[in-house]
Protein backbone atom coordinates (compact mmCIF):
# COMPACT_ATOMS: atom_id res chain seq x y z
CA UNK A 1 0.00 0.00 0.00
CA UNK A 2 1.41 3.71 -1.00
CA UNK A 3 0.76 5.94 1.46
CA UNK A 4 0.79 10.05 0.71
CA UNK A 5 1.57 11.87 3.22
CA UNK A 6 0.31 15.48 3.34
CA UNK A 7 2.66 18.15 3.10
CA UNK A 8 1.87 21.97 3.71
CA UNK A 9 2.53 24.44 0.73
CA UNK A 10 2.81 27.97 2.14
CA UNK A 11 1.75 30.69 -0.63
CA UNK A 12 2.75 33.99 -0.64
CA UNK A 13 -0.13 36.93 -2.67
CA UNK A 14 0.73 39.91 -3.33
CA UNK A 15 -0.99 42.92 -4.78
CA UNK A 16 0.98 43.79 -8.44
CA UNK A 17 3.44 46.92 -7.94
CA UNK A 18 1.54 48.73 -9.98
CA UNK A 19 -1.44 48.78 -7.84
CA UNK A 20 -2.35 51.06 -4.99
CA UNK A 21 -2.60 49.12 -1.62
CA UNK A 22 -4.33 51.80 0.55
CA UNK A 23 -3.85 48.94 3.83
CA UNK A 24 0.21 49.24 3.01
CA UNK A 25 -0.18 53.06 2.69
CA UNK A 26 -1.63 53.67 5.75
CA UNK A 27 0.69 51.30 7.83
CA UNK A 28 3.35 53.40 6.12
CA UNK A 29 1.64 56.29 7.42
CA UNK A 30 2.17 55.37 10.83
CA UNK A 31 5.20 54.22 11.11
CA UNK A 32 6.27 57.14 9.65
CA UNK A 33 4.67 59.17 11.76
CA UNK A 34 6.06 56.93 15.23
CA UNK A 35 9.97 58.14 13.80
CA UNK A 36 10.70 54.98 11.46
CA UNK A 37 12.89 55.31 7.62
CA UNK A 38 10.22 53.34 5.71
CA UNK A 39 9.80 54.10 2.22
CA UNK A 40 6.96 51.16 1.01
CA UNK A 41 5.14 48.85 2.70
CA UNK A 42 2.67 46.67 0.67
CA UNK A 43 0.46 44.25 2.80
CA UNK A 44 -0.12 40.95 0.56
CA UNK A 45 -1.34 37.59 2.33
CA UNK A 46 0.03 33.88 3.11
CA UNK A 47 -2.28 30.67 2.46
CA UNK A 48 -1.02 27.25 3.55
CA UNK A 49 -2.77 24.06 2.24
CA UNK A 50 -2.06 20.77 3.66
CA UNK A 51 -2.37 18.39 0.87
CA UNK A 52 -1.11 15.08 -0.11
CA UNK A 53 -1.35 16.00 -3.87
CA UNK A 54 1.58 19.14 -3.71
CA UNK A 55 1.83 18.72 -7.60
CA UNK A 56 -1.71 20.32 -7.47
CA UNK A 57 -0.76 23.36 -5.73
CA UNK A 58 -0.06 25.44 -8.91
CA UNK A 59 -3.31 24.71 -10.19
CA UNK A 60 -4.71 25.94 -7.12
CA UNK A 61 -3.44 28.66 -7.16
CA UNK A 62 -3.57 29.97 -10.49
CA UNK A 63 -6.99 28.51 -10.97
CA UNK A 64 -8.91 29.26 -7.71
CA UNK A 65 -6.63 31.78 -5.60
CA UNK A 66 -4.65 34.38 -7.90
CA UNK A 67 -6.33 36.99 -9.70
CA UNK A 68 -3.33 37.59 -12.19
CA UNK A 69 -4.85 41.22 -13.28
CA UNK A 70 -4.10 42.16 -9.68
CA UNK A 71 -1.84 40.09 -7.66
CA UNK A 72 1.49 38.26 -8.01
CA UNK A 73 2.60 35.10 -6.02
CA UNK A 74 5.69 32.42 -5.10
CA UNK A 75 5.37 29.66 -3.21
CA UNK A 76 7.37 29.81 -0.49
CA UNK B 1 -39.82 38.01 -18.55
CA UNK B 2 -37.98 35.63 -16.56
CA UNK B 3 -35.60 37.17 -13.42
CA UNK B 4 -33.58 34.79 -11.63
CA UNK B 5 -31.72 36.37 -8.81
CA UNK B 6 -28.28 34.68 -7.48
CA UNK B 7 -28.33 34.05 -3.94
CA UNK B 8 -25.15 32.82 -2.38
CA UNK B 9 -23.74 32.21 1.25
CA UNK B 10 -23.75 36.43 2.43
CA UNK B 11 -25.67 37.89 -0.26
CA UNK B 12 -28.11 40.27 1.11
CA UNK B 13 -29.33 42.53 -1.38
CA UNK B 14 -31.02 39.21 -2.86
CA UNK B 15 -34.29 39.86 -1.54
CA UNK B 16 -34.73 43.80 -2.39
CA UNK B 17 -33.64 42.64 -5.76
CA UNK B 18 -36.73 40.09 -5.83
CA UNK B 19 -38.61 42.38 -4.33
CA UNK B 20 -38.67 45.03 -7.22
CA UNK B 21 -38.46 42.66 -9.83
CA UNK B 22 -41.32 41.11 -8.98
CA UNK B 23 -43.37 43.55 -6.70
CA UNK B 24 -42.93 46.64 -8.04
CA UNK B 25 -42.19 45.85 -12.11
CA UNK B 26 -44.39 42.78 -11.57
CA UNK B 27 -42.20 40.53 -13.43
CA UNK B 28 -41.87 36.41 -12.72
CA UNK B 29 -39.15 36.60 -10.29
CA UNK B 30 -37.25 33.37 -8.94
CA UNK B 31 -34.38 33.18 -6.31
CA UNK B 32 -31.53 30.68 -7.79
CA UNK B 33 -29.34 28.94 -4.95
CA UNK B 34 -25.67 29.00 -5.38
CA UNK B 35 -25.94 25.48 -6.33
CA UNK B 36 -28.76 25.65 -8.94
CA UNK B 37 -27.19 24.51 -12.46
CA UNK B 38 -29.96 25.08 -15.14
CA UNK B 39 -31.16 28.52 -16.30
CA UNK B 40 -32.73 27.20 -19.27
CA UNK B 41 -36.44 28.93 -17.95
CA UNK B 42 -34.47 32.20 -17.46
CA UNK B 43 -34.25 35.48 -19.55
CA UNK B 44 -31.98 37.77 -17.15
CA UNK B 45 -29.74 36.51 -14.06
CA UNK B 46 -29.19 39.17 -11.42
CA UNK B 47 -26.43 38.92 -9.06
CA UNK B 48 -27.25 41.10 -6.33
CA UNK B 49 -24.92 43.05 -3.70
CA UNK B 50 -23.68 41.85 -0.12
CA UNK B 51 -20.75 39.71 1.00
CA UNK B 52 -21.08 36.08 -0.76
CA UNK B 53 -18.66 33.95 1.12
CA UNK B 54 -17.96 36.59 3.25
CA UNK B 55 -15.59 38.04 0.95
CA UNK B 56 -12.95 35.45 1.78
CA UNK B 57 -10.35 35.79 -0.44
CA UNK B 58 -11.39 38.65 -2.50
CA UNK B 59 -14.66 39.89 -2.85
CA UNK B 60 -16.42 37.91 -5.34
CA UNK B 61 -13.44 35.03 -5.53
CA UNK B 62 -15.40 32.00 -3.84
CA UNK B 63 -19.16 32.55 -5.33
CA UNK B 64 -16.99 32.83 -8.89
CA UNK B 65 -16.21 29.42 -8.70
CA UNK B 66 -20.03 27.73 -7.70
CA UNK B 67 -21.92 25.78 -9.87
CA UNK B 68 -24.51 28.69 -10.04
CA UNK B 69 -21.22 30.87 -11.44
CA UNK B 70 -20.64 28.46 -13.79
CA UNK B 71 -24.27 28.24 -15.30
CA UNK B 72 -23.79 31.97 -15.16
CA UNK B 73 -20.93 31.74 -18.04
CA UNK B 74 -22.57 29.24 -20.20
CA UNK B 75 -25.67 31.40 -19.78
CA UNK B 76 -24.10 35.01 -20.92
CA UNK B 77 -22.18 33.39 -23.82
CA UNK B 78 -26.02 32.46 -25.41
CA UNK B 79 -26.34 36.34 -24.86
CA UNK B 80 -28.32 36.06 -22.15
CA UNK B 81 -28.66 39.05 -19.60
CA UNK B 82 -26.72 39.00 -16.86
CA UNK B 83 -26.64 42.40 -14.46
CA UNK B 84 -24.29 42.10 -11.34
CA UNK B 85 -24.98 44.89 -8.83
CA UNK B 86 -22.04 45.48 -6.27
CA UNK B 87 -21.03 42.30 -5.02
CA UNK B 88 -22.86 40.92 -8.67
CA UNK B 89 -20.09 43.51 -10.24
CA UNK B 90 -17.05 41.98 -8.49
CA UNK B 91 -17.99 38.34 -9.17
CA UNK B 92 -18.40 39.22 -12.67
CA UNK B 93 -14.92 40.81 -13.21
CA UNK B 94 -14.15 37.26 -10.40
CA UNK B 95 -15.54 35.30 -13.47
CA UNK B 96 -14.05 37.30 -16.54
CA UNK B 97 -17.39 37.86 -17.86
CA UNK B 98 -16.51 41.74 -17.29
CA UNK B 99 -13.19 42.94 -17.82
CA UNK B 100 -11.27 44.76 -15.26
CA UNK B 101 -10.81 43.98 -11.04
CA UNK B 102 -12.68 45.96 -8.36
CA UNK B 103 -9.97 46.74 -5.45
CA UNK B 104 -10.43 48.03 -2.03
CA UNK B 105 -11.48 52.05 -1.93
CA UNK B 106 -8.46 54.49 -2.50
CA UNK B 107 -9.26 55.64 1.42
CA UNK B 108 -9.76 52.21 2.15
CA UNK B 109 -12.76 53.07 4.33
CA UNK B 110 -16.69 51.85 3.80
CA UNK B 111 -18.58 54.79 1.77
CA UNK B 112 -22.50 54.51 1.97
CA UNK B 113 -24.11 57.67 0.39
CA UNK B 114 -26.17 59.01 -2.46
CA UNK B 115 -23.84 59.10 -5.79
CA UNK B 116 -24.38 61.51 -8.67
CA UNK B 117 -23.66 59.35 -12.06
CA UNK B 118 -23.55 60.55 -15.77
CA UNK B 119 -25.06 57.55 -17.70
CA UNK B 120 -22.87 56.81 -21.00
CA UNK B 121 -23.50 53.89 -23.40
CA UNK B 122 -27.32 53.63 -23.63
CA UNK B 123 -27.80 50.85 -26.47
CA UNK B 124 -27.21 48.18 -23.74
CA UNK B 125 -30.33 46.23 -22.60
CA UNK B 126 -29.58 48.30 -19.43
CA UNK B 127 -29.69 51.22 -19.93
CA UNK B 128 -31.53 52.11 -23.62
CA UNK B 129 -34.45 52.96 -21.59
CA UNK B 130 -32.23 56.26 -20.52
CA UNK B 131 -31.22 59.43 -22.59
CA UNK B 132 -26.95 59.76 -22.92
CA UNK B 133 -25.23 61.87 -20.82
CA UNK B 134 -28.14 61.54 -18.21
CA UNK B 135 -27.20 62.10 -14.70
CA UNK B 136 -29.13 59.96 -12.23
CA UNK B 137 -28.09 59.18 -8.65
CA UNK B 138 -28.25 56.28 -6.67
CA UNK B 139 -27.12 54.38 -3.78
CA UNK B 140 -23.75 53.57 -3.28
CA UNK B 141 -22.53 51.06 -0.56
CA UNK B 142 -19.21 49.37 -0.59
CA UNK B 143 -15.48 48.78 0.93
CA UNK B 144 -14.54 47.30 -2.75
CA UNK B 145 -15.45 49.38 -5.87
CA UNK B 146 -11.89 50.70 -6.91
CA UNK B 147 -12.29 49.67 -10.63
CA UNK B 148 -9.07 48.87 -11.86
CA UNK B 149 -7.57 47.48 -15.45
CA UNK B 150 -4.24 47.76 -16.93
CA UNK B 151 -3.75 50.69 -19.25
CA UNK B 152 -4.42 48.31 -22.34
CA UNK B 153 -7.64 46.81 -20.95
CA UNK B 154 -8.49 50.28 -19.93
CA UNK B 155 -8.69 52.01 -23.71
CA UNK B 156 -10.38 48.93 -24.85
CA UNK B 157 -13.24 49.09 -22.69
CA UNK B 158 -13.36 53.41 -23.63
CA UNK B 159 -12.66 52.24 -27.40
CA UNK B 160 -15.46 49.57 -27.28
CA UNK B 161 -17.82 52.32 -25.49
CA UNK B 162 -17.98 49.65 -22.26
CA UNK B 163 -18.57 52.33 -19.93
CA UNK B 164 -22.14 52.48 -19.04
CA UNK B 165 -21.43 54.53 -15.33
CA UNK B 166 -19.39 57.18 -14.44
CA UNK B 167 -19.12 59.16 -10.95
CA UNK B 168 -19.97 62.76 -11.60
CA UNK B 169 -20.41 65.78 -8.92
CA UNK B 170 -23.77 67.49 -9.51
CA UNK B 171 -23.38 69.35 -12.59
CA UNK B 172 -22.01 66.36 -14.20
CA UNK B 173 -18.60 67.02 -14.05
CA UNK B 174 -16.43 63.72 -14.10
CA UNK B 175 -13.73 64.95 -11.52
CA UNK B 176 -11.13 63.24 -9.14
CA UNK B 177 -13.47 65.35 -6.37
CA UNK B 178 -16.58 63.52 -7.57
CA UNK B 179 -14.95 60.68 -7.39
CA UNK B 180 -15.87 58.22 -4.30
CA UNK B 181 -13.52 55.57 -4.57
CA UNK B 182 -10.41 55.81 -7.01
CA UNK B 183 -11.69 53.79 -9.95
CA UNK B 184 -9.41 54.47 -13.19
CA UNK B 185 -11.47 57.30 -15.25
CA UNK B 186 -14.32 57.65 -12.59
CA UNK B 187 -15.94 54.03 -13.58
CA UNK B 188 -18.65 52.74 -11.68
CA UNK B 189 -20.75 50.66 -14.56
CA UNK B 190 -19.37 48.54 -17.56
CA UNK B 191 -20.63 46.28 -19.75
CA UNK B 192 -19.08 43.08 -22.15
CA UNK B 193 -17.93 43.88 -25.90
CA UNK B 194 -21.70 42.11 -26.70
CA UNK B 195 -23.70 44.73 -24.29
CA UNK B 196 -25.92 41.29 -22.86
CA UNK B 197 -23.48 41.35 -19.60
CA UNK B 198 -23.13 44.48 -17.12
CA UNK B 199 -21.80 45.35 -13.76
CA UNK B 200 -22.32 48.43 -11.64
CA UNK B 201 -21.35 49.13 -7.95
CA UNK B 202 -24.50 51.62 -7.39
CA UNK B 203 -27.93 50.28 -5.96
CA UNK B 204 -30.56 50.58 -8.81
CA UNK B 205 -32.59 47.99 -6.58
CA UNK B 206 -32.46 50.76 -3.73
CA UNK B 207 -34.17 53.41 -4.96
CA UNK B 208 -36.98 52.69 -6.88
CA UNK B 209 -40.06 53.53 -4.68
CA UNK B 210 -41.48 57.02 -4.57
CA UNK B 211 -41.07 56.16 -0.33
CA UNK B 212 -37.10 55.86 -0.84
CA UNK B 213 -36.49 59.52 -1.88
CA UNK B 214 -36.03 58.68 -5.48
CA UNK B 215 -37.02 56.95 -8.76
CA UNK B 216 -33.63 56.98 -10.58
CA UNK B 217 -32.90 52.81 -9.86
CA UNK B 218 -36.03 52.51 -12.27
CA UNK B 219 -34.54 53.95 -15.03
CA UNK B 220 -32.45 51.16 -14.98
CA UNK B 221 -35.11 48.39 -14.81
CA UNK B 222 -37.18 49.84 -17.13
CA UNK B 223 -34.32 49.44 -19.67
CA UNK B 224 -33.89 46.03 -18.53
CA UNK B 225 -37.50 44.69 -18.90
CA UNK B 226 -38.02 46.60 -22.21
Amino acid sequence: MVYNKSMKTKILIMPKEAILDPQGRALKDVLTEAGFDVEDVRIGKVVEIESASPDKIKDIVENYILNPLIEDYQIL
Amino acid sequence: MKIGIAVFPGSNCDYDTYYVVKDILQEDAKLLYYTETDLSDFDVVILPGGFSFGDYLRPGALASKTPLAKAIVDFANKGKYVLGICNGFQILTELRLLPGALLPNENDKFICKRQYLVVGNVSTAFTNKIVKNDIIKLPIAHHDGRFYAPEDVLNEIESNDQVILRYVDECGNISQEANPNGSVNNIAGICNKSGNVAGMMPHPERISEDILDGLDGLKIWHSLIG
